[in-house]
């Protein structure tokens, strides 16, 4: 087990290498130059553009600066600063990452409370009303886009009913932070419903279940443990991705409710081509990945008594 | 427009009027209650974008900081909407030859910090913007001062020879000398613009902290910077200029889009918009009455021609009828009616509407819908090369809509193809104005910079200069644009301008499209909310309701 994880952990530093340098290389094959930019539509002029690009240290060859880069990134946790203004990307990056883990957690236990509850509820009932309901409200929640979605929540919730305010304010508190939650978490959700729909009424027809029936072991044993702990299998697997997916995902659902999150910052830097702020966001993003999926790897062992990590 | 922009101008006369009319409407209901009553340290909030930089006098471009910058910052000088100048921290600017000009201080002014605003304050300041080693986007302001060209060489790879400004002399305490390299009528007019305001003397010991944390002279002094989601400035009580704030303070608060400001503008989150989003525009006059902002601001919309691409230059230079009757197949009316619902203004000449020097129908008959007149234009003038025209726009900037309404129209009215060549975002379209990859049209914009008529002439279709990235060049043009530039008062040279735009019909360096409007609006708890002519609210004229 031990080795497993050190091997695991290992295997992160290529994969780290790897994705810095791709995007690396993509943003610097964009067409559009950032300093350029930075003097909108009216320009500077050439003497003033070349200071500048020295000042950010953009008139070195592009090997160069990602070696830089990488150095400050690993020596000194240094993500270098914004071509536009200046900031310090960690700063930025600690400005954003804060609410959007919030929002993040708060719709990964929507997803993970509805979505699986829904998903049982279908999948002991397979072929009855119940789960017919749920399957025509889990297909109604993929087929809407979350923009629909969001605008109709904020239109149904904030302005004809008057329940929730229709952004979230400046100072964000959690009670805000439901409606957006419920936005992206929404279409996860039916796909955790699905999942655990489908994975369960499948293995209410095992063997191992007939077994456990068998031996007259109570239902709720029978359920909770017996059949619950091998459907879950799938759905973990979904359920660890989707943490990274809605950290880095959440653009349109953070648009919609003001959320000053790191959607946002995505979307600004690739527009302004801020590179070190695009490699920063995306190596913390795989970090996030990285770890979820060997969390799951381990989940899997603990769930499967028949897989076993040397 | 809310990407680059550059000047911040005030109007006294607007500010006048509309509180006139804010009096009017007090009165009724002040009478029933004392709701009404004006606080006069009431803070009021207000919709702003991230400033782009930091808070530099020098690199302040693009229209969210400038907002802020205002409130911090005075300069010399203001000007009215009729076109003259109102001295804030000058006494008075004078000058005999347009060439050099003495600025006499108002005495007493001190700084946000308590230091005095002295001679030094202004040229220290100047040097430090100007100067090529500090790199700011706005330096080019200072290049009719004599001795630019040393401290700021515009060459790529060009060394810096002096760090001082030669033309700039403090004579004492409270007045200094300008010197320019050559006459410029109107250049009491720039002085009016951000870059031009003095700092305190601790900026130099850490600019990096000014940028953050500015020490004005202004009718605000900064409080916080909470980055992407507020800015807080309050009253600064020692403020001794004529536009004093009746209001204690102003909250920048952050929106990701416009659409939740308006929607918080709605639910009373926010005091004050400076702009409504595409999806509100039809409803936004019934939802707000009287507090709905609809108004013109110095700005204008062109397709400009790029006069490098082979369709304009090979085999032979294209004759201007052609282009006179593209614009003349352009029905303005129509468009900004239906497509740009009514957020624009049918242009009739280059000059936009605000400056000094704008005439009404300046390009006469060239800018009217007329398709039958347009196809003898177009033919007379041997026909659009290759038959097909494209117009270069960036797709990010909600500019697809009107660019298909404009080819629809020259393609219905003539018989000359015309389609939208779209570019991913602003950079990319950038990319390819700077290095001369344009194949035929392309969108351009301009807000003023100085409100007289030479910015929006000289400063686009001169020879060379920052603004003509179409490569317009007629030497007649330019010999014209240097006698005006030497006329011996502003009055000369505002009608040589004039004269000038009249003139732009016989060459048509760019097709004008159509003017700016303000579409904002503000809550109830407000009143006395004008827009000054880049379209930014006046922040000091607000009154806050108890």
């Amino acid at each position: 087990m031990g080795r497993y994880v050190a091997r695991r952990l290992l295997q992160m530093i290529p994969v780290f290498f790897g994705t810095t340098l791709l995007i690396f290389a993509m943003v610097h094959l964009l067409p559009g130059d950032p300093v350029l930019a930075m003097f909108g539509d009216k320009g500077a002029d050439p003497a003033t553009l070349a200071a500048k690009r020295h000042e950010l240290g953009l008139d070195k060859p592009e090997w160069q600066q990602y070696l830089f880069y990488m150095r400050d990134m690993i020596l000194h946790l240094d993500f270098g600063t914004q071509i536009r203004n200046g900031r310090p990307v960690t700063e930025v990056l600690g400005d954003a990452f804060p609410i959007t883990l919030q929002l993040a957690v708060l719709a990964f236990a929507i997803e993970l409370v509805f979505g699986i509850g829904l998903g049982i509820i279908g999948g002991l009932r397979a072929g009855r009303l119940a789960d017919n309901l749920i399957l025509i409200f889990t297909l109604l929640i993929i087929s809407i886009p979350v923009f629909v979605l969001g605008y109709i929540i904020k239109m149904v919730f904030a302005f004809n009913l008057g329940w929730i305010a229709p952004n979230v304010s400046t100072e964000p508190v959690l009670s805000e932070m439901l409606a957006p939650a419920i936005v992206l978490g929404g279409l996860s959700l039916a796909y955790v419903a699905r999942l655990t729909r489908t994975s369960m009424a499948e293995n209410l027809r095992a063997d191992y279940m007939r077994t456990a029936v068998a031996k007259g072991l109570p239902r709720r044993r029978v359920i909770g443990v017996h059949l619950m702990r091998n459907s879950m299998i799938p759905v973990v697997t979904f359920l660890g991705t989707d943490i990274g997916a809605l950290m880095g995902g959440a653009v349109v659902t953070e648009f919609i409710f003001n959320i000053h999150g790191v959607g946002g910052v995505i979307a600004e830097s690739i527009s302004r081509r801020e590179g070190s702020t695009l490699v920063g966001l995306v190596t913390i993003l795989v970090i996030v990945y990285l770890v979820t999926s060997l969390l799951i790897d381990l989940l899997y062992a603990v769930l499967d008594p028949r897989i076993r990590y040397a | 427009m809310r990407g680059a922009k550059s000047a911040k101008w005030v109007t006294g006369a607007i500010i006048v009027a509309l509180a006139a009319t804010a009096c009017g409407g007090g009165k009724s209901d002040g009478g029933s209650d004392a709701k009404g009553a004006v606080d006069p340290n009431g803070i009021f909030s207000i919709e702003l974008g991230e400033p782009e930089k930091p808070l530099l006098t020098g690199d302040t471009m693009e229209s969210n900081g400038s907002a802020v910058m205002s409130g911090l910052f005075s300069t010399l000088v203001d000007y009215k909407a009729d076109g003259s100048l109102e001295m804030i921290n000058a006494e008075s600017v004078t000058t005999t030859d347009s060439k050099t000009w003495t600025v006499k201080l108002k005495p007493g002014w001190t700084f946000h910090d308590g230091t005095p605003v002295t001679s030094k304050s202004y040229v220290d300041a100047w040097n430090w913007n100007a100067s090529l080693k500090n790199a700011q986007g706005l330096a080019s302001w200072f290049a009719d001062i004599k001795g630019y060209d040393k401290v700021h060489p515009d060459a790529e790879g060009a060394k810096q020879a002096a760090d001082k400004l030669e033309g700039l002399k403090v004579v004492d305490e409270t007045t200094f000398k300008i010197e320019l390299s050559k006459a410029v009528p109107y250049f009491g007019h720039k002085l009016a613009y951000i870059v031009f305001a003095p700092m305190a003397e601790s900026f130099y010991k850490d600019p990096i902290a000014g940028g953050q944390k500015p020490v004005g002279n202004g009718p605000y002094k900064f409080k916080t910077w909470d980055h992407k989601k507020k800015i807080e400035i309050t009253r600064f009580d020692g403020y001794k200029g004529p536009n004093k704030a009746k209001n204690g303070g102003v909250l920048f608060k952050n929106y990701t889009t416009v659409e939740a400001a308006y929607e918080d503008l709605k639910s009373g989150n926010v005091d004050v918009l400076r702009t409504i989003g595409p999806k509100d525009l039809p409803v936004y006059r019934q939802d707000l009455g009287d507090r709905a902002v609809d108004q013109a601001y110095s700005a204008i919309q062109t397709v400009a021609v790029a006069f490098y691409a082979d369709q304009w230059k090979k085999p032979k230079p294209i004759d201007p009828r052609v282009i006179q009757g593209l614009s003349m197949a352009i029905d303005r009316a129509t468009i900004t009616k239906t497509v740009l619902n009514g957020t624009r203004e049918p242009a009739t000449g280059w000059v936009a509407k605000g400056v000094l020097g704008y005439q009404p129908n300046a390009a006469g008959d060239v800018t009217t819908f007329n398709p039958a007149k347009a196809k003898e234009l177009i033919k007379a003038g041997g026909g659009v090369p290759g038959n097909k025209i494209s117009i270069q726009f960036n797709a990010d900037g909600g500019h697809k809509e009107w660019v298909d309404a404009v080819c629809n129209s020259i393609q219905q009215a003539t018989t000359v193809q015309c389609v939208g060549d779209g570019k991913p975002d602003f950079q990319a379209d950038l990319q390819a104005r700077k290095t001369k990859q344009v194949k035929s049209f392309y969108r351009s914009g301009w807000v003023l910079d100085y409100p007289v008529n030479a910015n929006f002439i000289s400063d686009l279709f001169r020879t060379g200069a920052a603004g003509n990235q179409g490569d317009f060049s007629n030497k007649e043009l330019d010999a014209k644009i240097a006698k005006a530039d030497s006329a011996a008062t502003l009055d000369d040279s505002v009608k040589a301008y004039q004269a000038i735009e009249k003139d732009l019909i016989n060459y048509m360096p760019s097709i004008p499209l159509w003017y700016y409007k303000v579409n904002a609006g503000y809550s109830e708890k407000v009143s006395g909310v004008a827009y000054g002519q880049d379209g930014d609210p006046i922040l000091t004229g607000v009154e806050v309701k108890k």
